[in-house]
């Protein structure tokens, strides 16, 4: 759950969020596409270390950690994983399977952490416009932005539910994996009927505001490229364009290398 | 039985919502939810409609804007014009710039992540440059009394906030009616008396009609000037809201009608000849400061 | 039977909720809690039945720290009609909805049938008993909600704001039912903010503002007091407001109920040889 925390968005406003979703877009896409090239722990940990100055600017320190602590179940399973296939078909020596395998499980968190900056700090609305500006159909940037607005609602909802449920004597903490399961029954259904009745709703009021009056649907605000926005896609070529020359054309050392021999 | 109290002189001309013999059976209803309504309401008018739960109001309400028969489709029997176009004949949408309707549930009424973007949904909708958006968006807000709420989230807000972005949000579209559907349901008091006066001024000072359907009539009473009572379907009582108040109908229907009325039904029960009886608290107080300085 | 010891309560976004609230309600007692939106009031009644546990203080339900028990255990005793009935149903039949707390708090099948059958002839829903609850009207939803609380029989019955969307003979039969109910020696706890609602039942009213308790008495001495109304943002009840202006004739100012107000100004009147 607490990866998800990681992702919702918290009103602040700061000079990252400011910037056009679009550039932040290619900014993410850029490490990402970095990242997923390098499986050496050097560069890797290069990249981790780029989205800090954007992180630290945009204020969004606490929420960003809080993601990363929910990627690190994963991050630790891909370390197992990698480590235990590496040793039992003994595919190199241990110092370099260690540190192959932290390699990955950093890689895995790189990509985590990209995206998680991303939606930290980008607005659901300003992504639905960024959406609708590349042209996007209209009819699903709504469905996105309603759902988000609704996210909060329907979570109230559940909790009202489920105590209106304990007040009649539910028990949801005990009994078998079995029992507890068919004692959600009485938290889905209402949850369920309540949407269905809430977007039969939803859908008489967008009616009666005239939706589909015109074809053509304007918005209230447009999104500008600006200088900063210019300057992330810059680097963001930059950084693409250098990842490739020193994924192709450097030896990256592994870092073990540098390393007193271990006992085994 | 209809009783009607309205001026027989009042022209066609000037009736903005002009009903006749509608009938009305949702799909898969066994009988018709309204049943031979007639009515005319005229242009500047603040309505109130009440009635017992399921008399129709609602259903008469969805006829109104067109959700009946586009959105829910079913046998509508008769006739239904307003503010000149037909009902039938027209879109939802076509009907969205003459005739808004404001909903019993504020949240359900509310799509964007902040107030303005909100009110600006229906125009953003209609494909209007952004200028004449937001100069209505600005004009609608202030209208409603909540410009100081423009960047807040929907979530954020109180029910009475909730309920006056979606009244901005109608209103930015313009209309020249607008119906509310029991729009304080959810809203404590002083909530509910805020929201009537926001309506109260958009009649007043705009001269948008107003058709308000309600059950607080102690709250709501004093701000109307024509009413119209339903009772299974059909209309029951129509006309000046002094006189449907007083009438005995009004409460054999089970109406809630004003507390006032109702004390002054009980003097007159034990023999006191009074004149007509007062509509709100303020007109009770002076009312019998009359009579009891005699 | 509730005893409520300087509770304090704030939610983990941090809103404080309730700010040191002291008050204790008897068995067969009938209490309004009023107030307006966000004073308190919910959050209040939720830590009768445990929903809710004090932050700080002591809710005390027939003797038992809430802290000490389970919200399913303590329901067995406070049953709570929530605002919203479609928050409950989820059953294929009304019958099974009214079933269901039966069944959790384990009552054997012969005691369930008797019971719901009850609570069914009860509420006026005997022909719906084999009815899906969501085909039937909000009212009757409403009814469904409040047989399947008084089916285990609760010795107190609490409503958070049963007034809500309903027309004014709803209203009538819901005052009457709630009267006949604590006729019957059931503790009887609303919440709610229609004024008119409660100058028509007369209960001892607890009135809320900013999470906390301002006012604790009768509710005629509390309904026209414009000190009190006005500092919890509450809209006295129209014979009272009717009756402000009268004050310099010399009838008393202190009338919430319709009958009452009569009986004054005939008084009046014939005093003054009318």
């Amino acid at each position: 759950m607490s990866v998800f925390q990681g992702f919702r968005f918290r009103r602040v406003t700061s000079p990252i969020h400011s910037l056009d979703p679009r550039a932040k877009f290619v900014f993410v896409l850029a490490l990402f596409v970095v990242a997923v090239l390098f499986s050496d722990l050097v560069p890797l940990l290069v990249l981790f270390f780029v989205p800090l100055p954007f992180v630290l600017a945009a204020g969004v320190r606490r929420e960003w950690l809080r993601s990363l602590r929910g990627a690190v179940f994963l991050a630790v399973l891909i370390f197992v994983f990698n480590f235990v296939f590496g040793y039992l078909y003994k595919t190199s020596t241990t110092a370099v399977l260690l540190e192959f395998s932290f390699a990955m499980s950093l890689r895995f968190v790189v990509l985590v952490e990209s995206f998680s900056v991303f939606f930290l700090t980008t607005s659901p609305d300003h992504l639905s416009l960024a959406l609708e500006q590349s042209h996007v159909p209209y009819d699903f940037t709504f469905a996105f932005t309603t759902a988000v607005r609704f996210v909060p609602v329907l979570a109230e909802e559940a909790e009202t539910i489920m105590d209106a449920q304990k007040a009649r004597g539910l028990e949801l903490e005990r009994g078998n994996f079995l029992k507890r399961v068919r004692n959600y029954i009485p938290i889905l259904i209402p949850l369920i009927v309540s949407a269905i009745r809430r977007s039969l709703e939803l859908a008489e009021a967008m009616e009666s505001r005239a939706w589909g009056a015109s074809p053509k649907h304007t918005n209230l605000y447009v999104l500008k490229l600006r200088r900063g926005d210019f300057v992330i896609l810059i680097f963001s070529v930059v950084l693409l364009v250098v990842g490739v020359y020193v994924r192709y054309f450097v030896s990256i050392p592994h870092l073990s290398t540098f390393l007193p021999p271990l006992p085994f | 039985m209809l009783v009607c109290v309205c001026n027989e002189a009042a022209t066609e001309s000037l009736a903005i919502i002009e009903v006749n013999g509608l009938t009305y059976t949702y799909p898969g209803g066994k009988k018709p939810s309204i049943r031979d309504v007639s009515l005319s309401i005229e242009k500047g008018e603040f309505v109130i409609l009440t009635g017992p739960s399921g008399c129709g109001k609602t259903t008469l309400c969805r006829c109104f804007n067109g959700l009946i028969p586009h959105f829910y489709p079913g046998e509508l029997k008769g006739d239904l014009t307003v503010a000149g176009l037909k009902v039938g004949d027209h879109q939802i949408f076509e009907m969205a710039t003459r005739v808004g309707l404001v909903f019993q549930n504020p949240e359900n009424q509310l799509f964007a992540l902040s107030v303005e973007k909100d009110v600006a949904f229906g125009l953003e909708n209609m494909g209007l440059p952004r200028d004449e958006m937001r100069e209505r968006v600005d004009w609608a807000l202030q209208m409603a009394g909540i410009e100081e709420l423009r960047e807040r989230a929907p979530h954020e807000l109180s029910g009475g906030q909730q309920q006056r972005v979606a009244i901005a949000s109608v209103l930015a579209m313009q209309p020249e009616v607008m119906v509310f559907d029991e729009p304080t349901s959810f809203l404590d008091p002083l909530g509910a008396q805020r929201i009537f006066e926001v309506i109260n001024d958009l009649n007043k000072k705009l001269g948008i009609t107003v058709v308000l359907v309600e059950h607080r009539l102690d709250l709501a009473s004093r701000y109307a000037n024509h009413v119209v009572i339903m009772d299974s379907g059909t209309i029951v009582l129509d006309g000046e809201p002094r006189k449907i108040f007083n009438s005995k109908e009004a409460w054999l229907i089970g109406v809630g009608i004003p507390k006032s009325v109702r004390l002054w039904h009980l003097l007159e029960e034990n023999g006191l000849a009074l004149g007509e009886a007062p509509v709100s608290s303020a007109e009770a107080t002076q009312f019998l400061r009359e009579v009891l300085k005699h | 039977m509730i005893e409520v010891k300087d509770v304090h309560f704030s939610y983990p976004t941090g809103v404080e909720a309730l700010k040191g609230v002291s008050l204790s309600i008897g068995e067969g007692e009938f209490v309004a809690i009023m107030g307006q939106n966000g004073a308190g009031k919910t959050t209040l009644i939720k830590h009768f039945n445990g929903l809710l546990k004090p932050s700080k203080g002591e809710v005390l339900v027939d003797g038992v720290s809430t802290r000490d028990v389970s919200v399913a255990k303590l329901a067995r005793t406070v049953g709570f009609v929530f605002q919203n009935p479609d928050h409950q149903l989820f059953s294929d039949t009304v019958y099974e909805e009214i079933a269901f707390g039966l069944r959790n708090f384990g009552f054997d099948a012969e005691t369930v049938e008797k019971r719901v059958d009850w609570a069914l002839n009860l509420l006026d829903l005997t022909e719906y008993a084999k009815t899906s609850p969501f085909l039937l009207s909000g009212g009757e939803r409403k009814r469904v909600a409040l047989a399947s609380v008084l089916a285990w029989d609760p010795k107190v019955v609490i409503l958070d704001e049963p007034t809500i969307g309903q027309d004014h003979r709803q209203k009538e039969n819901l005052r009457q039912f709630i009267v006949q109910l604590n006729g019957q020696g059931k503790t009887v706890v609303v919440v709610t903010h229609d004024v008119e609602f409660v100058a028509e039942c007369g209960p001892r009213v607890i009135l809320m503002t900013g999470g906390e308790v301002i006012a604790d008495g009768e509710a005629k001495k509390i309904l026209t007091d414009t000190t009190l109304t006005l500092s919890a943002s509450i809209v006295p009840p129209q014979i009272t407001q009717i009756f402000l202006g009268l004050s310099d004739f010399g009838v008393p100012s202190d009338v919430i109920d319709v009958s009452e107000a009569k009986r004054i100004l005939m008084d009046y009147l014939r005093g003054a040889g009318y």
